[in-house]
């Protein structure tokens, strides 16, 4: 459990290194951050003087390792348009977009589990047909479509729903800005966690139902029907407990894909998260926030990947982490 | 009262353009604490024919017409609660590869515990108990450990005796074994083997076997049944079968054994293959790898007719019987 723990550090430090270059390289071909700071007004002289006050002028290798240095200590720079420690800037905004891909990825779990494997035990069923159709079309339709549906019909016409924003949030020790405890908070959740869900929910339920009709034909379960035993033990101890080990790897690398998409959701909703911010910064060229954002992201990738290998290794007896590669 | 008594069961399967008759006017009947086997090669319908007893044929097999009555239970009138309680408590299964048959996210102690707690009101302690002497039984050594162990930490051999315990735990009246030690290393087959014959002989167990090899065959049951596409086309006492085989393809099958041939000669065997359930010849299945095989047998389906302790579906010990019992009536 150790060893594979380290060995995971040792695998994330280099992830971080790679992915911090290519931020930063990035940050280099964005654009001139000088020309969204300062106004009309002012001479090209004073802006060159700016630029070699923030050290633009020095050669690639040279900016990065003075990048590099700095977010070792956790300094990832100034944002150039809120004039503060750019990792301040986006960890403000975390909880908003934890919150978001949390109840995401929950509303998943609750919907796309049932259906799928209703969809696997019946696969004749008019539902289980149903349920194929409308997860090819929420495969084939894009999530800005769906969204910007969602917010026509939730909020324009019946009016259940807000459109946008976060509503009335509640702070936690001090750290934490959290809609999940008011009811208004939870009102301006649903239309966005539920278009985010969305995205992901036709994968999974085809993902589950296939991965689950597998395992309805192998022999373990033929004998456990031999055995006598319920349908219901059959299906949700023998059959759901195999069918999920695919489906958690799987679901590990879609909750990255998650955050990705919070770009958009965030963006349609005016949900004040760091997808929101980060197409600001990308706007306003403000370069050490573009790079802060890319770095933090990445970072969560290799956290969540880490967790579903833990909990791969949980359910699955035959994975011993230890000796578990890399 | 017999046991088990099966009665012309028919099991087809149902495709999108036809039907495919995979088992044709099957009987057969097993008293208490017998021990049959039912022999043949791959594609006969051993498997389907073990399997459709409790129901279990995989789609899009089904049974077609035929009874199925354990005592004086249909089993084919059955829904799917009823047979919940036949299964694993009255008739239980054994199958082919033990390192399949075990769940392996699920430990050895949860797969054994969940059959009992599945067909009576215990506790979990006592199922426990229950358990540990079975696994006890089938000699597994430090059953305590083992209880608390996955698949993947047992050897084969040591699997396919964990699902006999398993298979023991309601103290079942049938044990249907479906080629059982097939898949396993020679050396432990023996093992398996008389384990299994001891546990039926112990507790008045009876045992359907389902094998490919008379020599397993020939150790273990008292009655054999021969198939062959869908048929049953001899049965008799074991001793009679491979000393005195009637049927062509019987015969066929004991001259393919190993210990039939001479060392350093080319091993014998029957002529063609097995046909599949797509092109299942007219009148005898058997007809085209027969080398007995008349004009009759081309278009007629032979019935079964007595001949001595055996049964057999053949024309040609129907003739010789029939020439028996004339020349008797002469001499009289």
């Amino acid at each position: 459990m150790l060893i594979f723990l380290l060995r995971r550090l040792v695998q994330a430090c280099f992830v971080m290194i790679i992915i911090s270059v290519i931020s930063f390289a990035i940050q280099d071909k964005l654009g001139d951050p000088v020309q969204q700071m300062v106004s009309m007004a002012v001479s090209s002289d004073e802006r060159e003087q700016l630029r070699e006050q923030l050290g633009l002028n020095d050669s690639f290798l040279n900016q990065y390792w003075r990048f590099a240095k700095g977010a070792i200590q956790g300094d990832l720079g100034t944002s150039y348009h809120y004039k503060e420690p750019a990792l301040d800037v986006i960890l403000k905004k975390l909880p908003a977009t934890l919150e978001l891909v949390f109840c995401a990825i929950l509303l998943i779990i609750i919907v796309a589990t049932p259906c799928g494997v209703l969809a696997a035990i019946k696969p004749k069923h008019p539902v289980s047909r149903l349920l194929m159709i409308i997860s090819s079309i929420g495969l084939s339709v894009p999530i800005f479509i769906i969204a910007i549906f969602m917010v026509y019909l939730f909020s324009v016409e019946w009016n259940i729903a807000p459109s946008f924003g976060r509503g009335e949030t509640t702070e936690i020790l001090g750290l934490w800005d959290s809609g999940i405890f008011t009811k208004d908070g939870l009102s301006h959740l649903l239309l966005p966690s539920l278009s985010l869900a969305i995205a992901l929910m036709p994968i999974f339920v085809r993902l589950i139902r296939a991965e689950m009709m597998d395992v309805l034909q192998s022999e373990y379960i033929r004998f456990a029907w031999s055995k006598g035993l319920s349908a219901k033990r059959i299906y949700f101890i023998h059959a759901l407990k195999n069918t999920m080990l695919p489906v958690i790897t799987v679901g590990g690398i879609q909750a990255g894909t998650l955050v990705a998409y919070t770009i958009l959701t965030e963006t349609i909703f005016q949900w004040p998260g760091m997808g929101f911010l980060f197409m600001d910064a990308v706007s306003r060229v403000d370069t050490p926030l573009v790079a802060a954002y890319l770095i933090v992201v990445g970072g969560m990738f290799v956290i969540t990947n880490t967790v579903v290998d833990l909990i791969y290794g949980l359910v699955n007896p035959t994975v011993r982490l230890a000796s578990h590669g890399l | 009262m017999n046991l088990l008594s099966v009665s012309n069961l028919n099991v087809n399967f149902k495709m999108k353009k036809q039907e495919l008759a995979a088992l044709i006017d099957v009987s057969f009947t097993l008293n208490r604490g017998e021990r049959i086997a039912i022999v043949g090669e791959s594609g006969a319908g051993k498997s389907i024919l073990g399997f459709s007893i409790v129901n279990l044929i995989s789609k899009p097999g089904y049974i077609k017409s035929g009874s199925i009555k354990l005592e004086n239970k249909e089993l084919t009138k059955m829904n799917l609660r009823q047979l919940q309680e036949i299964r694993g408590k009255r008739i239980a299964m054994i199958f082919q590869d033990p390192m399949m048959t075990l769940n392996p996210v699920l430990t050895i102690g949860d797969q054994l515990v969940e059959t009992i707690r599945s067909h009576t009101k215990i506790t979990y302690k006592d199922a426990r108990n229950i358990a540990i002497e079975k696994l006890h039984n089938v000699q597994i050594a430090s059953p305590e450990t083992r209880f608390d162990q996955y698949p993947h930490e047992l050897s084969g051999g040591m699997r396919q005796r964990v699902i006999i315990a398993s298979v023991l735990l309601l103290n079942p009246d049938i044990i249907i074994a479906d080629e059982p030690t097939t898949a396993l290393d020679v050396t432990i087959q023996a093992e398996i083997l008389q384990l299994l014959l001891a546990i039926c002989r112990d507790n008045g167990v009876a045992l359907v076997l389902i094998s490919h090899d008379l020599g397993v065959v020939s150790k273990v049951a008292e009655r054999t049944l021969v198939m062959y596409a869908g048929h049953i086309v001899e049965e008799g006492p074991t001793l009679e079968i491979i000393n005195d085989p009637q049927h062509p393809y019987t015969q066929g099958l004991l001259n393919a054994l190993p210990q039939m041939t001479l060392p350093g000669q080319r091993l014998n065997q029957i002529q063609g293959s097995m046909p599949s359930l797509t092109e299942r010849p007219t009148g005898c299945a058997f007809h085209p790898r027969c080398p007995y095989a008349t004009e009759k047998c081309q278009q007629e389906q032979p019935s079964f007719i007595h001949s001595g302790v055996s049964s057999v579906a053949c024309f040609l010990v129907e003739d010789m019987v029939n020439d028996f019992a004339n020349q008797d009536e002469e001499d009289r």
